[in-house]
């Protein structure tokens, strides 16, 4: 049993748990199961536009995340950095309305980059310099940046007769194309090109590597490598923050065309789900994201056909990370000695 | 969000005496707002404590307090608002129960564990929520805790409506704390816990069952951060809705670093973050015109700066979260 | 007449390892037992089994001639028997009279718990301060801590898992004394050793562990080092490392300087270590240089610096590059167990061409060369890209050594490079030292077995409170172990 195995066997299991929990709370439970297909891939339009429409910032989220994680970072300010990136985007876009596209989009783009990565700047500087744990730093910055997502839709960038607290639309000057017939946009192909570049980046190059070596035994990087890990830790931070202001922009750009009070229906938290499930690995990544975005978008179809909370996918993804991760813990307790090691053949270990 | 026991405006024509007094009472409201509002970070961060001090970090409590609540909701639907606290202590420890076995049994990382079960909690008390009380969910009737003044020492002016005409969960939460303080400090079983949290491979050469020990924490605290998410829907807000916690539980994370994993320094934190969020009521009162989020945003902020200027001191176990 | 603790046909088997292969041991009233053996003869192994940390396959263990299972460490407790292990074991941050509170499993109020830690101490002729974070004691006074808890439970029984290994000549001596009077009160005593001369000294009756089996046991009188070193190693094999004055001396000539310390102050690494405070000192291109020290004197913080880990806060040092470091702990700070053999080669060799141009790793010619690299150093794997923890204690080590050596380092610095190795990887690491040494090398090395320091260097250094000092070329054993501790405090 692999990786892909246990990627595989931690959805079924979710799954499993979702028809378990439904029938005890007396739901239909194939109903929930044919709602959940249909929704995700069951025509054409519900794969582009449902799926892989929420797979885009799921995918570039996760992205971020997975170079977080394998440099050692603990990244749980996606949400955070995801709005830093959108509020950018927006106040760029609605600023560009007189440049032609070629111009537009890509500025736009690349201020949300710079939007996220200023995001977690700050988390990067307390860890650098005082230690703090980036685990509550960026935590904390979450909750700011969705106040402060909050205050400036009922304040400064308020859509003009002010009623709605939402801002303005960004013009079609800044807006992603769209595949026709559907609502997904170019930004897919972005996803598909950063999951491309980072796995070149992780294999081959001398960047990934020291990551990589960082992320596996921090202490040897140093000593024996040569390696800063604060600061390969930091970077990793910051290239993760970036990621997740891109996600921003492209959400905005492509498919809101404005911001709004829970623009981001928690995709910095499903995103540590899809970066787990993908194994920490660009391709992973890209395949996992698409599997939980059709989760979510099956979810809305769950709810309205079939009747039951869209939250309860909630679970699915809980037990989906769970599991992910029990398949990767180097050390194990009990648990995994009586259940995980009679399916996975045991290394041979030297005695030391 | 509760308006708490907010004080009176003062009307044109008052006499200066008066003008005193109403401030006073005013203040009062204020401080007693803050109390108010700082129980339920008050109940988790003390849980949280408990379990920090033994080298768990849990990320769950926000779900974990989301389960207490929603638990609180239930439960005091069917036998009262001591039976609502009752369903929340133990809805807590099982919530964190499952985290201890995921994190603490299969040896799994804390910070992940915390985040899933987090998630699981948010969508388990989601579904159950819905299924209770179906889609609409506005406007449900839960007996809740009413103010309790205790006699003489709620007239003491300025510290009398603040701390002594409190709802019962305060009043409990308050004196859960020399409770942990003697535990941890006093007792072969603190003992045995604070060197789990510092040297977990040291107290176990030493015959300590640490597992258990951490095991055990994890739960006693999950049980109190409960009793927080209980505090919310039954002295404060008085009904349940979904994701109502609204990072309370983080928050509770942050309270225990500043507080520096001492009852006391806790208890003093959080009642910090309750007059910074009470602030926001007294500036309404006052009539001073502030965009709000500005407020919720403050404790956050306040938070983070401490942390750069609290860690240089600060001491965390030292086998946290390994 | 039973003895106090009565084992018989211990077997105990790890994985593929056969620890244990029916082992016997027989424990009397008020004596002190030596158990000898080479690492890995199984010493541990055998007292865990008493201490309930490792259930037997198979095997009886009486105790005062009542068949026992002891199925935990709470349990050999309860039975009066105590352990000190070769690691510390109390908790840094809590307080001495905490430690042996715990360690005891007394009830009180801190106040009672302070003067009933002191008394204990006292009495036991190990006095300590009570109120002393455990963290900030020297290595000597936690030593005490850790016998001091071990008989705070009324042990009867005191299993000793090699106490001296750090500890210098004359603080080793105060401990076997205290063993002995412990002995003479009526308790009684197994000492885990591998040193000769200590067993002889102070031990009533000996038992010798080779390859899990008994190979002696019986009276210490009427023994002599080579009889018992016959047991332990078994005929034919010159051993290494045992007690005895011989040393190597220094060579005749030498190449250019290529370590050169002058006046060198060191900040300290840990709260716990102790800062270099004057370090004078020069080593020439195939010399071995040997530093002889108790642990946490600065020796640790030295060899970093020369290694380029850490940068001085004043004097000169200049060390001619590239320089090889062998880091004390193989598997946190000098592998990556995850990453596979080929990656850890590349570890550090990652800087120029072949094996990175342009910020790309050509994994083709590393792989290739850690092949290379396992042949040459005789490393069993079952290929470049298997995982760096699948390899055995002995092979990781060489593994490191053959990536530092693979440079062609003017510098080589190596902490404790033998230690947790059994007699035939030791020996073979040593031999890539002298190598090393012999191809032109400048090297500095550290041990915490004075005998290795002995054996293999050129020049020997102690450091003692930080401070750097040349032992002369026909200074004794003993003579460098007061050395060690001059200026420590009593």
């Amino acid at each position: 049993m692999n990786r892909v195995g246990w990627a595989l066997g931690a959805v079924v299991l979710g799954l499993g748990m979702l028809v378990a929990g439904l029938y005890l709370t007396g739901y239909d439970a194939a109903a929930a199961l044919a709602a959940l297909w249909t929704g995700a891939f069951g025509s054409w339009y519900a794969f582009t536009s449902a799926t892989l429409v929420r797979a885009v910032p799921l995918i570039l989220i996760g992205l971020g995340i997975a170079i977080a994680f394998r440099g050692g970072a603990f990244n749980i300010g996606a949400e955070g950095q995801f709005y830093a990136g959108a509020i950018a985007a927006t106040w760029i876009g609605i600023h560009l309305s007189t440049q032609p596209a070629w111009l537009a989009i890509p500025v736009l783009l690349v201020g949300s980059v710079v939007a996220g990565a200023a995001w977690v700047a700050v988390p990067v500087w307390l860890k650098l310099r005082f230690g703090v744990i980036e685990v509550i730093s960026t935590l904390l910055l979450n909750f700011v940046g969705e106040s402060l997502v909050s205050l400036l839709v009922q304040g400064p960038l308020q859509e003009p007769s002010g009623i709605y607290p939402q801002s303005d639309t960004i013009p079609e000057v800044a807006r992603l194309p769209v595949l026709q017939g559907s609502r997904l946009h170019a930004g897919i192909f972005l996803a598909l090109a950063a999951a491309l570049v980072l796995w070149y980046l992780f294999q081959r190059t001398l960047w990934g590597f020291r990551l990589r070596a960082v992320g596996a035994g921090p202490r040897a990087a140093e000593v024996s490598g040569g390696v800063d890990a604060q600061k390969t830790g930091a970077m990793a931070l910051f290239y993760s923050g970036a990621m997740a202001g891109l996600a921003g922009g492209v959400e905005v750009s492509g498919v809101s065309y404005a911001l709004f009070q829970n623009l981001s229906p928690g995709y910095g938290f499903t995103g540590i789900a899809v970066a787990l499930l993908g194994g920490l690995n660009p391709m992973g990544v890209l395949l996992s994201g698409t599997l939980i975005a059709g989760l979510e978008a099956g979810a809305g179809a769950m709810q309205r056909d079939a009747g039951i909370p869209a939250v309860a996918v909630y679970v699915v993804e809980a037990v989906i990370i769970i599991v992910a991760m029990l398949a990767t813990t180097p050390r194990g307790g009990w648990i995994k000695a009586r259940v995980v090691r009679r399916i996975r053949p045991v290394m041979p270990r030297a005695a030391t | 969000m509760d308006q708490g026991a907010g004080g009176p405006t003062n009307p044109a024509g008052h006499a200066q005496g008066s003008d005193i007094v109403d401030a006073l009472m005013l203040a009062g409201g204020f401080l007693a707002a803050a109390v108010r509002v700082a129980t339920p970070l008050l109940f988790a961060a003390t849980g949280e404590t408990v379990t920090e001090r033994s080298g768990v970090i849990n990320l769950g409590i926000e779900g974990v307090m989301l389960a207490g609540a929603l638990a609180a909701a239930l439960g005091a639907t069917a036998w009262g608002p001591w039976g609502g606290l009752g369903s929340a202590a133990v809805a807590g420890m099982l919530a964190s129960g499952l985290f201890a076995l995921l994190a603490i049994g299969a040896r799994a990382d804390q910070i992940i564990t915390g985040t899933a079960i987090t998630l699981a909690m948010v969508g388990i008390t989601g579904t159950i929520y819905r299924h209770a009380y179906g889609a609409g969910g506005a406007g449900l009737s839960i007996p809740t805790f009413t103010a309790l003044p205790l006699p003489a020492l709620s007239s003491i002016p300025l510290v009398g409506p603040a701390f002594f005409n409190q709802p019962a969960p305060t009043y409990l939460a308050f004196a859960s704390l020399p409770v942990v303080w003697w535990v941890l400090f006093r007792t072969r079983v603190g003992l045995a816990l604070r060197a789990t949290g510092e040297a977990a491979a040291m107290a176990r050469a030493m015959g300590v069952r640490t597992g258990l020990l951490r095991a055990g924490a994890t739960i006693v605290g999950g049980a109190f951060v409960g009793l927080g998410g209980a505090t919310l829907v039954l002295a404060q807000v008085g009904t349940f809705a979904e994701r109502m916690t609204a990072g309370r539980g983080f928050l509770a994370i942050a309270i225990v670093v500043l507080g520096r994993w001492h009852p006391a320094g806790v208890a003093l934190v959080a009642l910090l973050f309750g007059l910074a969020t009470a602030l926001q009521f007294l500036f309404q009162a006052l009539g001073i015109q502030a965009p709000y989020q500005l407020f919720l945003m403050l404790p956050y902020l306040l938070t983070l700066l401490a942390l750069a200027g609290a860690v240089g001191r600060v001491r965390a176990p030292s086998d946290l979260g390994r | 007449m039973p003895g106090v603790l009565e084992l018989s046909g211990i077997q105990k088997r790890f994985g593929s390892v056969q620890a244990l292969r029916g082992a016997d041991f027989v424990l009397a009233d008020g004596e002190v037992h030596a158990l000898l053996g080479e690492n890995g003869a199984g010493k541990s192994t055998l007292m865990h089994v008493v201490y309930g940390l490792v259930q037997p396959d198979e095997g009886t263990l009486r105790l005062r001639g009542a068949e026992r299972r002891i199925g935990s460490p709470r349990q050999a407790r309860a039975l009066g028997i105590g352990m000190v292990h070769q690691h510390f074991t109390a908790v840094p941050a809590l307080t001495v009279a905490e430690n042996i509170a715990l360690a005891g499993g007394w009830l009180g109020h801190p106040h009672d718990l302070c003067r009933r830690a002191r008394s204990l101490s006292e009495r036991l002729g190990l006095p300590l301060n009570a109120e002393e974070r455990a963290g900030r004691l020297t290595v000597g006074m936690k030593q005490r801590l850790e016998i001091v808890k071990a008989l705070a439970a009324d042990a009867r029984v005191l299993l000793l898992d090699e106490p001296t290994a750090v500890l210098a000549p004359p603080e080793a001596d105060e401990l076997l004394a205290v063993i002995r009077a412990f002995a003479d009160s009526g308790g009684s005593a197994v000492l885990i050793t591998h040193k000769l001369d200590e067993a002889l000294r102070v031990a009533d009756r000996v038992t010798v562990l080779r390859h899990g089996a008994v190979t002696y046991a019986g009276p210490v009188a009427g023994e002599s080092a080579d009889s018992l070193a016959h047991a332990m190693i078994g005929p034919g094999t010159k051993p290494n490392l045992l007690a005895g004055d011989a040393r190597r001396l220094p060579l005749a000539t030498v190449g250019a300087a290529l370590v050169r310390i002058e006046a060198l102050e060191l900040s300290r690494e840990s709260g716990y270590g102790i800062a270099v405070r004057h370090g004078g000192l020069k080593i020439h291109g195939g010399e071995i240089v040997g530093v002889a020290a108790v642990e946490g004197n600065g020796q640790r913080e030295l060899l970093r610096a020369v290694a380029g880990r850490t940068l001085p806060l004043r004097g000169r040092l200049e060390v001619k590059r590239p320089i090889g470091f062998i880091p004390e702990d193989r598997t946190s700070e000098g592998l990556i167990p995850e990453l596979s053999l080929t990656e850890n080669i590349t570890l550090g060799l990652d800087r120029e061409a072949p094996w990175v141009r342009r910020g790309h790793i050509d994994w083709a010619h590393a792989r290739a060369r850690t092949s290379e690299l396992l042949q040459e150093f005789g490393i069993v794997a079952p290929g470049p890209q298997a995982s760096a923890a699948s390899l055995s204690g002995g092979n990781q080590q060489k593994l490191i050594l053959a990536r530092e050596l693979s440079r062609a380092p003017a510098v080589l610095v190596a902490e404790n490079p033998t230690r947790g190795l059994d007699v035939g990887a030791a020996a073979a690491i040593h031999a890539r030292i002298d190598a090393a040494a012999a191809a032109g090398a400048a090297v500095l090395f550290y041990s915490s077995d004075l005998d290795e320091v002995l054996h293999l260097s050129h020049r020997i250094v102690v450091m003692c409170r930080g401070v750097l000092t040349e032992v002369a070329a026909t200074a004794s054993r003993a003579e460098i172990g007061s050395m060690m501790l001059r200026d420590m405090p009593a």
